[in-house]
């Protein structure tokens, strides 16, 4: 499980300050405190976003602004485990769509989605430069070379063990 | 005494997905057990043989015996056979695909011994993680020759009389670039390593910072100190924390051995280093969104003049040059333009560096000069899978096209590609065979393009979305004749209205499927069946609306 425990804003709000101690000074900090953010976190919590605004005198809106821009950057949690698909060409070619619908169907979500007991979410990802092993399934850091949908299952029971 | 003996594990992405850290401490442990001396064990980047899949490769220097997909067991028969009692083994070496013969020496692959390695020099032969590894094999010698003997515009001079071309895509001269950011007024300026690699498919930049980040940090010195720059950053993907790691660790000892910092070995020259992540777009690896991504914006282009070498970071002058670029700096200081020049085309000098992937023996990454064919380029790559033919090579991702079988003869350089409608781009090369169907292609290319586009200009914004729609519409057997002229109409408006390369170029797959698979359309529209069956496409009724006129 990532991210640090408690989810009351005034936990949030420390772990922020302290983010943005660490980054004072920095030539213009704001994607690394929000990648810290979420690195922390596990998302970026709506909440926390004046509290930025304020330290790094822009506005509130900028920021989301900036949230929105980035597909790796997000504002609400995600599912413990974080299941991506890789939409490269080589992927493309050697079976990725089969892959991904495989995905879909297993975990009964589509792309950008969680499942309700937040075990998992479905993202794709543009290319992790693993063409030789495609098609490519990364869950959370560990790259899954030459997927089948048959391997889709596996991956996914296996994972579903309690940890 | 036993000979001494280096033990080389591969840990890039693909070997480390395939167990290769599990294989290293299998190694770690048994030469642990056994207390074998003269044997070091390392960690280092990709041997390049573009044999991935087989992974993880493990190379034993001096003799450079070369084994592949070992499991953990395997490394202790090894340590014991191999490195205690000097008997190779033979079953764990490395099969050949066509041959299944066992290859012993790494000299000995075919895959190797045609390529010339300038930019992957030190890939697979050092510890990208150790800065005396680098130094050992002459690293940062460049930068003293260019701190104690040259002057910035003696520098510059020898960039520019190598003929270096920029790698990251439009192969604008790279010492022409010096130059005009040398000669802007200002008295900050900056260089900047585009390590973004967003295209799909293409890996190289990748494989260079897994494998040998010092050689990046080192051209980035030399870079600063042609054109008086005092800081630079390196933009990396987020999608590579293992670069990102890898880049991070290089400049901390760079700056620890007094590479980076104040008064460079002695030299009134100060520069200093810092890494931004990107954040997930595509876009922010064109130069003016890149930058707009550094300061923290929204990564949008902006037009161009001014160009960054005028108004960059900060509005300051700055360099933006690609990773392979950089790298080859400090070789062509060390051995010299006329080498460089030695390599490759008149036009197009040194080498390329291609990431081969798709239907091919050997994926994997490539070097060869510039020059080569296409076709020698695929027989490096162990030709194509299984029984079948070649149907097509595309190289530049989103922006390039696809060269059909019966053009494989054209050398790749940056003008021969561009005559056949396709691009150097950065790396990629994606070899497809009979089963492709090149609309699905084009309609894959164009997706990407649709969903990466920022949306500042209507061209781009618009034409992609327009373009997506005919393009399923086309795969689904909807389609009518005159999209075909319709998509030429978007494409050149799009083309000469967008307001950065993406939306400039991303019809170019497009266009070289038009001109080159036309056939491939037209059964889709005439005979209502996609001739390969790659095409998978559900329509609803916004695919079918009939073109407007
Ligand atoms: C949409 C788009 C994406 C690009 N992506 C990259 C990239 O990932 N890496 C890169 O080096 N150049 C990329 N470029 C090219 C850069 O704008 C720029 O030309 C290049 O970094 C200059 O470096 P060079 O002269 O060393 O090639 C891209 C351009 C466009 C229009």
């Amino acid at each position: 499980m990532k991210g640090e425990t408690g989810t009351s804003t005034e936990v949030f709000r420390t772990v922020v300050q302290d983010i943005l101690d660490d980054h004072a000074g920095e030539s213009w900090p704001l994607i690394a405190v929000l990648q810290e953010i979420q690195h922390r976190i596990g998302y970026i919590p709506p909440e926390v976003v004046p509290l930025v605004a304020d330290r790094l005198g822009i506005f509130p809106g900028e920021i989301q602004g900036v949230i929105t821009f980035y597909s790796q950057l997000r504002d609400r949690p995600q599912g413990r485990t974080v299941i991506r698909a890789c939409r490269g060409t080589a992927c493309h070619v050697s079976g990725g769509t089969t892959v991904l619908k495989a995905l879909q169907g297993e975990l009964g979500i589509s792309e950008g989605e969680s499942t309700a007991d937040r075990q998992y979410s479905l993202e794709t990802v543009a290319c992790v430069g693993a063409c030789g092993l495609a098609p490519n399934v990364i869950v959370d850091d560990d790259v899954f070379g030459t997927m089948t949908p048959a391997k889709v299952r596996k991956l996914i029971e296996k994972d579903g063990e309690p940890s | 005494m036993k000979t001494p003996h280096r033990v080389f594990v591969c840990h890039e992405t693909p070997c480390v997905s395939l167990g290769a850290e599990s294989v290293y401490s299998a190694f770690r442990e048994e030469i642990d057990r056994l207390g074998l001396d003269h044997v070091s064990l390392e960690i280092s980047g990709c041997h390049g043989h573009g044999l991935c899949s087989g992974g993880p490769s493990v190379v034993v220097e001096p003799s450079r015996f070369f084994y592949n997909g070992l499991r953990p067991e395997d490394a202790s028969v090894i340590v014991r056979e191999h490195l205690n009692h000097g008997r190779p083994v033979q079953h764990l070496f490395h099969r050949d695909a066509q041959t299944g013969k066992s290859v012993a020496r790494y000299v000995d692959v075919d895959f190797y011994q045609s390529q010339e390695r300038v930019a992957l020099r030190n890939c697979g032969r050092i510890n990208p993680e150790s800065i005396e590894h680098y130094i050992d094999r002459a690293g940062y010698g460049a930068l003293q020759l260019v701190l104690s003997t040259m002057t910035p515009d003696q520098t510059i001079d020898i960039i520019e009389e190598s003929g270096l071309r920029g790698r990251g895509g439009a192969g604008f001269p790279t010492g022409r670039k010096w130059r005009f950011c040398r000669q802007s007024p200002g008295d900050q300026k900056y260089v900047v390593c585009n390590a973004d690699e967003g295209n799909p498919g293409a890996f190289t930049d990748r494989s260079v910072l897994e494998g040998d980040p010092h050689a990046v940090v080192e051209g980035m010195i030399i870079a600063g100190y042609a054109m008086g720059a005092s800081k630079g950053y390196v933009y990396v993907r987020a999608e590579y924390p293992l670069a990102v790691r890898r880049i991070r660790k290089a400049i901390k000892d760079a700056r620890r051995r007094g590479f980076l910092g104040r008064e460079i070995l002695g030299a009134d020259f100060d520069f200093d280093l810092r890494v931004k992540e990107g954040a997930g777009a595509f876009v922010c690896g064109e130069e003016t969104a890149l930058l707009q991504s550094i300061e923290s914006e929204r990564g949008m282009p902006r037009p161009r003049p001014p160009f960054p070498t005028d108004s960059g970071l900060n509005g300051k002058p700055t360099v933006i040059n690609n990773v392979k670029t950089l790298s080859y700096v400090p070789v062509i200081v060390d051995r010299g333009a006329e080498w460089f020049r030695s390599l490759g085309t008149e036009e197009s000098p040194g080498t390329a560096v291609f990431a081969l992937a798709g239907d091919i023996r050997y994926s994997g990454l490539v070097e060869v000069p510039m020059g080569t064919s296409l076709s020698r380029i695929i027989e490096l790559g162990g030709g194509i899978a299984g029984d079948r033919k070649v149907k097509a090579v595309h190289t530049g991702g989103p922006a390039g096209g696809s060269v059909p079988a019966h053009r494989l003869d054209t050398p790749v350089d940056y003008e021969s590609l561009q005559e056949l409608g396709s691009t150097m781009g950065s790396g990629g090369m994606m070899v497809l065979n009979e089963d492709a169907c090149m609309v699905d292609i084009a309609r894959f290319f164009m997706d990407f393009a649709r969903s990466e586009s920022c949306g500042k200009c209507a061209p781009c914004r618009l034409g992609t979305k327009q373009m997506v729609t005919i393009l399923t519409r086309i795969a689904g057997c909807q389609g009518v004749e005159r999209d075909l002229e319709l998509m030429r109409d978007i494409a050149e408006t799009m083309r000469v209205g967008s307001l950065c390369g993406l939306g400039q170029t991303c019809t170019n797959p497009v266009m070289a499927t038009l001109e080159h698979f036309e056939e491939d359309y037209r059964a889709h529209i005439h005979e209502g069946v996609c001739p390969t069956g790659a095409c998978d496409v559900e329509l609803d009724g916004s695919h079918v609306r009939a073109a407007p006129y």
